[in-house]
This record gives structure tokens, sequence and C-alpha cells, in this order.
């Protein structure tokens, strides 16, 4: 029996570090100028696929992303801990996308991948903490959704129990398949990458990767198929343009500015027993404390 | 028709704190647009919530009242939500970022192909322009935002689509009731219109919700830690002062992100935002999203062995030194020379 997981992951700029040409003049961001890393909840639901996959008799897990041609990085990088393989949504046509339009692309996307069972994505992004593109591909799939999840429990008779993370509390749910889940920080780390693995699918790569090492591999990924990497146009999804892109965001970056704050004139201090204590006094005397 | 709506979070028959900020932001919103302020309550004896939320101004208050609304999944709610919008037709529609807002509003605003902006932190109303499309926007509402980490701010608008979406976390916005004695209509909603009994495939087998113990939010006194505290030993050190100051303990992302202390104590724009009449920052060393978060204290002591830590430039007193020498002596002090 099939049993077809997808799992959503993308590739983040490393916003810990970010530089002066982080932003285009549009508002948008400027991606090449930062380094690029999988984003983190996403390797969360990467473990979830592949724990799901070990339990499940003919399961596969496959990684969907969307982005420039360098995000097969991170496609490969979850070959390397088990999944099957993947496929790369790309083209010109997405950028500018807002989580509306990301969310229509990767659910055209998925709809072209015949039945799919079950996706797993992180909660939210590094660079844009929304955790908004899990719950609105759920929406344009018709899908049942399951949020916050920092476990998945069980899978029996079509059914998915979840046990959820909340700011407040924890729940245990259960829902019907297909299903969308997004997980948690704070589930279970990813694997890391498996050896034999990593030697296996050094290779793997998608046509423009192919392309641009030259053709002289071609019969060797004729007769070694599972290092394709699958990667999908524009053209390649059944989609209204309208929803893609720039014209798909309903929401415009009216500005951007960078933070910066007003300093105070400060008093300094030395930590010696005298200052210290001058200060408690001036606390308690203007009843700031006591 | 064209009004702002907020979407209540109640448990226990109680409506959050996030909520009744956002029906105090959504007031005064309301009053600049000049339109109506309604609320939506969905979820099983709802009888209490008209007293709890018409002081805040709040002209309509929508009632979904069935016992499979409660506990929150959803696609009844998303459902609820989406047929309602569809027949009133917001403006503005504001939910909590809490870990319902943020599975129901994505939903929502997908179903209405209607733009959502997260988390954010400040909401006003002000016209945009598209330069490409030679059109002014009058009265659009500007949904503002860090990104990246907090290293940007972002105004956000949604020009064409309604409702203009937006979600806000908890203590984000200040809560102030507008009339005591105030009271808008209810409209009690036939719940079997709006939601289908597929909707409900979902079902919850366990929960436990815990009432948060901590109250840092409307602590008078922070004592907050970094990463640079060095431990969660050092850390009681902390728990220390604040037990004899009368306050509570604060914590950085980096430091909850350690292990030092409870998630529930982040502070910042990833966590609670504070303003107390006293904020000691000890071993922070000032990440801009830690900064927005408490900035609006009225006395911001900050304790770093680097001299040159960013926290110091929006800090009253800057005491170099370590948390080790110094907070014992601050302890101290405060024991022998207090009432």
């Amino acid at each position: 029996m099939s049993f077809k997981i997808v799992v959503l992951a993308k590739q983040v700029p490393d916003t810990r570090n970010v530089g002066k040409d982080a932003m285009k003049a549009d508002g948008t961001v400027n991606r090449a100028a930062l380094s690029a890393i999988y984003n983190p909840e996403d390797l969360n639901a990467l473990e979830q696929a592949l724990r799901l996959k070990s339990k499940i008799e003919g399961a596969t897990v496959h990684i969907l992303s969307m982005g420039p041609a360098r995000a097969a990085e991170i496609i490969r990088e979850s070959m390397y801990r088990g999944a099957d393989g993947g496929y790369l949504l790309s083209g010109r046509e997405f950028a500018g996308s807002d989580t509306l339009a990301t969310s229509y692309a990767l659910a055209c996307a998925i709809r072209k991948m015949g039945k799919v069972d079950l996706i797993i994505c992180g909660r939210q992004a590094i660079d844009g903490d929304t955790a908004q593109v899990g719950p609105q591909v759920a929406e344009k799939l018709g899908f049942p959704q399951i949020t916050y999840a920092e476990e998945i429990l069980d899978l029996t008779d079509n059914k998915i129990t979840v046990k959820r993370r909340l700011e407040r509390g924890v729940e245990v749910v259960k829902g019907p398949l297909p299903m969308l889940i997004t997980v948690n920080g704070s589930a279970p780390e990813c694997r890391p990458r498996h050896a034999k693995l990593t030697m296996k699918y050094k290779h793997a790569a998608t046509p423009s990767e192919k392309q641009e090492a030259g053709n002289d591999y071609t019969d060797f990924y004729d007769t070694h198929p599972y290092l394709n990497i699958t990667e999908w146009g524009v053209n390649d999804i059944e989609h209204d343009i309208q929803w893609l892109g720039l014209s798909g965001s309903p929401t415009k970056v009216k500005q951007i500015e960078n933070v910066v704050f007003t300093a105070k004139e400060s008093k300094r201090l030395t930590a010696s027993d005298f200052e210290i204590e001058s200060l408690m006094k001036e606390l308690i005397a203007n009843h700031t404390i006591g | 028709m064209n009004n702002i709506f907020v979407y209540l979070e109640i448990e226990d028959g109680i409506v959050g704190d996030v909520s009744l900020e956002l029906l105090t932001k959504g007031r005064s919103l309301a009053k600049q647009l000049n339109c109506k302020l309604e609320a939506v309550a969905a979820g099983y004896k709802l009888d209490g919530i008209g007293e709890q939320v018409f002081p805040y101004g709040v002209d309509v208050l929508h009632l979904a009242d069935d016992k499979r609304l409660f506990p929150y999944t959803s696609l009844p709610h998303t459902s609820l939500l989406v047929n309602l919008f569809k027949e009133e037709k917001p403006q503005v529609a504001l939910m909590g970022a809490t870990s319902i807002g943020r599975d129901l509003g994505p939903r929502v605003s997908s179903a209405l192909f209607s733009g959502l902006t997260a988390d954010c932190t400040s909401l006003e109303i002000g016209t945009y322009e598209d330069k490409k499309a030679g059109k002014v926007y009058e009265k659009l509402l500007y949904q503002i935002r860090p990104a990246f980490g907090g290293n940007i701010v972002a105004t956000i608008v949604n020009p064409d689509c309604r409702p203009q979406m937006a979600t806000v976390r908890e203590g984000v916005m200040k809560k102030e009731i507008k009339d005591p004695k105030f009271v808008g209509k209810t409209h009690k909603l036939d719940v079997s219109k709006y939601v289908s009994d597929t909707d409900f495939v979902v079902e919850v087998i366990e929960r436990h919700m815990e009432k948060s113990k901590l109250n840092i939010k409307g602590s008078p006194i922070i004592v907050s830690g970094g990463y640079g505290v060095g431990s969660a030993d050092n850390f009681k050190l902390l728990h220390e002062l604040a037990a004899t100051l009368g306050g509570e303990v604060g914590a950085s992302r980096a430091a909850v992100d350690a292990g030092f202390a409870e998630h529930e104590r982040q502070i910042g724009q990833t966590g609670t935002t504070v303003r107390p009449k006293l904020y000691i920052a000890c071993g922070i060393s000032g990440q801009i999203q830690h900064i927005a978060g408490m900035q609006e204290s009225a006395m911001i002591i900050a304790i770093n062995n680097d001299p040159k830590a960013p926290i110091n430039q929006i800090a009253d007193y800057v005491i170099t030194g370590t948390v080790e020498d110094v907070l014992p002596k601050m302890i101290k002090y405060y024991k022998k020379n207090s009432k």
C-alpha cells in the first residue's frame, strides 16, 4: 500500500546575520545577499515524517520546496537524512509572493502529485515568522489541519492522533486523512545525516543543476533515476497566473525601516559596593522600589 | 457593513486579555474610520460574554453558542467567520497572535483571499499610493510588524482585499475600558447556517490548559536575564532579586533557547511586551528583538560585563560588572534598608 507524505520545506535566509543589502527597493527580500539555511522547524517536520515512514509499510517522504535553483540544497539535505526525493518549484513568476500566493503555488504543485495522504511542514519560517503558509495550503486543498504539533502519536484506520503544544497547554487531537500538520520547534530534533545516504544521494540534482554541470553525465542519471530531483516551473502546474507572485499577493509592503532606537543618556556605574548601594538608595528614595 | 471585527478568544467563559486589548485598539480605529466595532464570540455557554466586552465599546456582539464550538477546532470556527464575513463585509478583522488566532487567521484569509499580517506590533490608519497603478487609497490599515528577526520593521497594507486582517500578540496593545455602562447589541447566530456538520472532523481527545502562573506583563518590576547570565544556576540570583523586590523574572530569547528560563518568561517581539516601572537587564546584550519588547519601561538598569553592549544605549543606569557580583549586593542592601 502506498502512503505518500509530503514535507513542505523552505530554504531561508539566516536572519541572525542580516546585512545592509538584505532588502530590494520594492520592499521584498534580496535572498541572494544572505546565507541560506534549512528552515529549523521544517527539520522538525521532516523528523516526524521520517518516523512515520519507518512505521508504515510502503510510506514515502518527499520534499516540496518553492524557491530559487539553489533551494535544491535542502531537498538533497533531506535525502541525506532519509527522504525519498523531492520537488523544487522554481521560476520568476513566483517571485514577490506573499503567504497567500505562496500557498496557492504549493497547493497547485501538491495537486499535480496525485494522491497525497499527509502533508507535514514546520509551524513557521524564521524569515517571516508568520505561521500562515501551512493553514493556507490546507484550506486551498480542502484538507483539515492540525497546527502546533509536537508529536504524531498514532495513525490507524486512516485517522491520525497528534499531540499539540500550545502556549498555555497541551492538547491531543484526532482527525482523518488526508491532513496537513504543522510542527513546532519543541518537537524532537531531526536526525543527522546518514553517512550511507549522503554517499548515495551526493549527486542528486535538478535538471537545471545537471545542465549547469554539463551533459557528460546524462547516462549516469538514466541508470540512477533516484538521483533526479523533480523541478517544476509555472507551466508544469495547473494554475491561474493572477493568483501567483505579486499579483496573487493581497498584501503589499508600503515601507521598510531599519530599526533604530533613540539612545538615552545613561549613568555609568561600577560594581563597587558604594556605587551599588547609592543606586539602591536612590531607587528606594524615589519609590521605584520598596 | 464595513465595520471592524474582533474575534474573541474565550476559555472557561472568560474573554482573554489579548481580545480585550484588541477591542481597545479596535475601538480607537473605529473612531478614526467612523465605523462600528463588532466582536465575534464562538463557543459554548456564552451568556456572560456581553457584560465582559461591552464596556470596551463593542457596538455589536455576534454570538455563536453551540456545544460543538468548544474547545476550539480549526474548521468550524473558520466556516463561522468566513460565512459571517461574507454577510457582514468587515473592512478590518483582528485576532490574537495566539495558537488559536494563528491557526484560524490564515485559514480564513485563504478562504476569503484577503491579506493577513501576522504579529503586528502597531496598527494605524493612513494613506497608500500605488505608484505603478496611479491609485491612491485612503484610510487603509497600516499593519506594522518586525521582520527578519527584528532587524527591520515593515508597514504592510492590503489595498484591494477585505477584510484587512491582522494578528497581534498578547500584551502588545493596551487594554482600557471605554465606558463601564455601555451596552451594545447582541446578535445571536444560528450556528447551523454558518457551520456544516462535516466541519467537525477533528476531535479533541485530551486537553490540559494551565492558567498562566506568571504575570510578567502586569509586574511593576522585572528582573530579566540573557545568555550572559551564564547558567540556569545563576538565574536563581535573578529569582532571588525579583522575589526581594516584589517583581517577576523575565528572559531574553537566547536565555530561553539555552534553557535558563521557561518560554513563558520570554520578553521581546516573539515573547511578551512589557512596560514596567523598573526593568533590570542582566547579561542581556540587547538584540533589537528584545529591546522592542521592553524599551517603554520607565527605568532601565543594565548589568553587563561588556561596557559596549547595545542595551546600554537605552539604559538609564549601566552597571559594568557580573551578575554574580552585583545582584547579591543589591539584595543585601535592599533587605537591610527597606521597611
